[in-house]
């Protein structure tokens, strides 16, 4: 209850304190030393990343390791293919292909479907919710219809389309028409994100300080933003490679003279009836430890960025 | 504790205004803030909420101006028009003699150097993703001051003027307690050394024991670095801690501004009469006389014509509901030296008060001036004063 609170003016912090003269070192952890280090104690994320990383391998080399072309015929032709054995550890279709170097070679054009695509969803959806959310008003109008758009399409029609247009089995077109329908999905969850993250208190605070709205966008609220979308992605992941299958199953996706994880399949129905399960069994397990690996690696991901989350 | 105090406290008038060299730092002249309520399927603008509607206030350097209202009275829209985070709809913003209403890009940005904010939630103030002493940092790196080490150096001083630890600097918002957080968003509005804070009710979500902390930090900076404070809150008495001025608002505009002293001991418009009666007192024994005023605050949507406030005022009443109040808005005047009111009566109200007052017992005759409502009209509370005898003590009940 001082009457003369009104300062002089003109003092500094410097005029407060005197320097201490042992400076305590600082944690000389950076920010990514610590996800990398939260990331490392998600065990399921490890064998995820483990197996993810597997596929991609044999996606790669997948043609070096295997000892016969898929396409040439090691197996005689008969009716139900051959079993599992030590020739065929997969066993054999009935045109006489082995299972086995089929599921190695798939795994290219599979993962390269799946994490293609993921990877062209992701930067377009980010970059449109993040620009749709953060300014809002017109041009948030004008981004989401076109989002309602493409939502609206369906999706056979355009491969269909496009797949006349690039000829059939074209993997890069597959890429590109999954990547670019699949985006608007991770654009609604960034821009429902932007609209709540911009109006929070942290965001006025950088605004105050003088932030400009680009590094305000991507430096602060980005980040907050992105736990759910990393989730969204690899889901998405999964499902383009499941859309693969069944898109080459309706023959309008990889031609029958290239092999995916979606062609062996497709290639199998009708033998499971008569009991031939290894025809499907195998490209299928192929998907699903592939799918399951790449959610266990989001989930990962998504509590190693998060500072919050317990080490 | 200071309330009961201040009866027999009368001292001269301080503050700002009566310094004949303070210049005021900021102007607010006319300044409107309507936001639209959009509906139907074009996003038309359906209604307008009348958030801040034609205030004018000054600040003067040095000075703590304490902003007092009800929630949703506009008090906290004021203090971001002037910090130019949200665009006035019409008015002028002027800061240490600019107009700054208009200015975008980095001449703004300049300014904001000059201008911060401390808010009322610590933690979502906060970048729950950002170390602290990157957030307290980031002013530094964008208005280019210093070299990185100069800027940790600044950093590392600012953290230890407000009570933190060189090592914190690395830690996340979530892992400090309330109080600690509110310091390190004190320790970012501060490190760019700032003309002018916004506290924008900086203590009200913190723990009581913790308030008084806060608040003296904030004393001791202001006076160490020659702040002057926007003091926003709806606690009296953290206002009439810090003040030196009182703005009153109520529905998106200034009814009462003058000195501490005045506008707790001697409040003219009914609204500031009201409120003040309000205040509890920490003496278990005494009750003051209460104006309870009826009905909830109009929408700001809708709001009344003439005086805001005349639908609620009890002043009003009493004067048999004098026309003027309803047509005419009552324009912020100079009621006398560094007092201005926004009331068509304002010279009657102090007369209006008093005038029921019961007859005085020796507790009310030892501090007359902080009882202030009479109960005699219908709009008021009849709650009786209470005296206590000083027999019977208060006790507290025993615990457990």
């Amino acid at each position: 209850m001082t009457t003369e609170h009104r300062a002089p003016g003109g003092g500094t912090i410097e005029d407060i304190v005197a320097v201490p003269d042992n400076e305590v070192a600082l944690e000389s952890l950076s920010q990514w030393q610590l996800a990398r280090r939260r990331f490392r104690k998600h065990r399921l994320a490890l064998i995820g990343l483990f197996i993810f990383g597997f596929m991609v391998f044999l996606a790669v080399f997948g043609p070096l390791i295997v000892p016969f072309n898929p396409m040439f015929l090691p197996g005689a032709i008969k009716a139900g293919g051959d079993q599992p054995s030590l020739a065929h550890l997969f066993g054999t279709d009935a045109n006489g292909r082995d299972v086995f170097a089929m599921t190695i070679n798939g795994a290219r054009i599979s993962v390269a479907v799946g994490l293609f695509s993921m990877i062209i969803a992701g930067v377009a959806g980010v970059t449109v919710g993040a620009v749709a959310g953060y300014f809002g008003g017109w041009v948030d109008n004008v981004l989401m219809r076109v989002v309602d758009v493409l939502f609206a399409i369906p999706f056979l029609f355009i491969i269909l389309v496009s797949s006349r247009f690039f000829g059939k089995g074209d993997v890069l077109s597959l890429v590109l028409i999954f990547g670019l329908l699949s985006w608007p999905l991770i654009a609604r969850l960034v821009r429902a994100s932007f609209l709540s993250l911009r109006e929070a208190d942290f965001v006025d605070a950088a605004r105050a300080v003088g932030v400009g709205d680009r590094r305000i966008a991507f430096r602060h609220i980005l980040p907050n933003a992105l736990g759910p979308v990393i989730v969204a992605m690899t889901l998405l992941m999964a499902s383009n490679i499941v859309l693969e299958s069944f898109v080459s199953f309706l023959n309008f996706g990889i031609s029958e003279t290239q092999i995916s994880w979606g062609n062996a399949l497709a290639n199998a129905q009708g033998a499971l009836s008569f009991g031939d399960w290894w025809w499907a069994f195998f490209p299928g397990m192929a998907i699903a430890l592939t799918v399951i690996a790449v959610n266990f690696v989001g989930d990962g991901l998504r509590d190693a960025l998060d500072p919050r989350s317990r080490e | 504790m200071t309330i009961a105090r201040l009866a027999t406290d009368v001292r001269p008038v301080t503050g700002g205004v009566a310094d004949p060299d303070a210049k005021p730092l900021v102007e607010l002249r006319d300044l409107v803030k309507r936001f639209p309520i959009k509906g139907g399927i074009l996003q038309r603008t359906v209604a307008e909420v009348q958030a801040v509607d034609g205030v004018n206030l000054r600040i003067m350097r040095g000075e703590t101006l304490g902003l007092v209202g009800e929630s949703g009275c506009g008090k906290t829209t004021v203090g971001r028009l002037l910090l130019r985070l949200i665009e006035p709809t019409s008015g002028q913003i002027m800061f240490d003699g600019d107009d700054i209403t208009k200015l975008r890009g980095s001449t703004l940005r300049h300014y904001r150097r000059r201008m911060q904010i401390i808010f009322q939630d610590p933690y979502a103030s906060l970048d729950p993703r950002t170390p602290i002493g990157d957030s307290i940092g980031e002013g530094l790196r964008i208005h280019r001051i210093g070299n990185s080490a100069e800027r940790r150096e600044r950093v590392r001083k600012m953290m230890d003027v407000v009570g933190l630890q060189p090592y914190h600097a690395r830690r996340y918002p979530h892992e400090f307690s309330g109080g600690q957080r509110q310091r390190i968003g004190i320790a970012r509005a501060l490190v760019l050394e700032p003309d002018l804070v916004v506290c924008d009710e900086p203590v009200s979500a913190l723990d009581v024991s913790i308030q008084a902390q806060v608040l003296n930090l904030l004393r001791s900076l202001q006076r160490e670095l020659g702040l002057t404070f926007l003091f926003i809150a709806h606690n009296m008495g953290v206002v009439e801690h810090i003040s030196d001025r009182v703005a009153v608002m109520y529905l998106g505009r200034v009814e009462e501004i003058t000195d501490r002293e005045t506008i707790y001991r001697d409040p003219r418009h009914p609204y500031t009469q009201a409120l003040m009666s309000a205040i509890p007192i920490p003496d278990p024994v005494l009750r003051r006389k209460r104006i309870i005023l009826h009905g909830d605050v109009p929408s700001p949507v809708n709001p009344p014509s003439g005086c805001n406030f005349h639908p609620r005022c009890w002043l009003r009443s009493r004067l048999d509901d004098p026309a003027i109040c309803a047509d005419e808005n009552p324009p912020l005047l100079d009621y006398r030296p560094d007092h201005r009111v926004a009331c068509h009566f304002a010279d009657r109200s102090r007369a209006e008060l008093d005038k029921d007052l019961p007859v005085s017992s020796p507790t009310d005759a030892e501090q007359p001036a902080t009882i202030l409502a009479g109960d005699a009209i219908g709009r008021m509370d009849e709650r009786p004063t209470i005296t206590g005898s000083p027999q019977a003590p208060f006790e507290p009940p025993v615990g457990p």
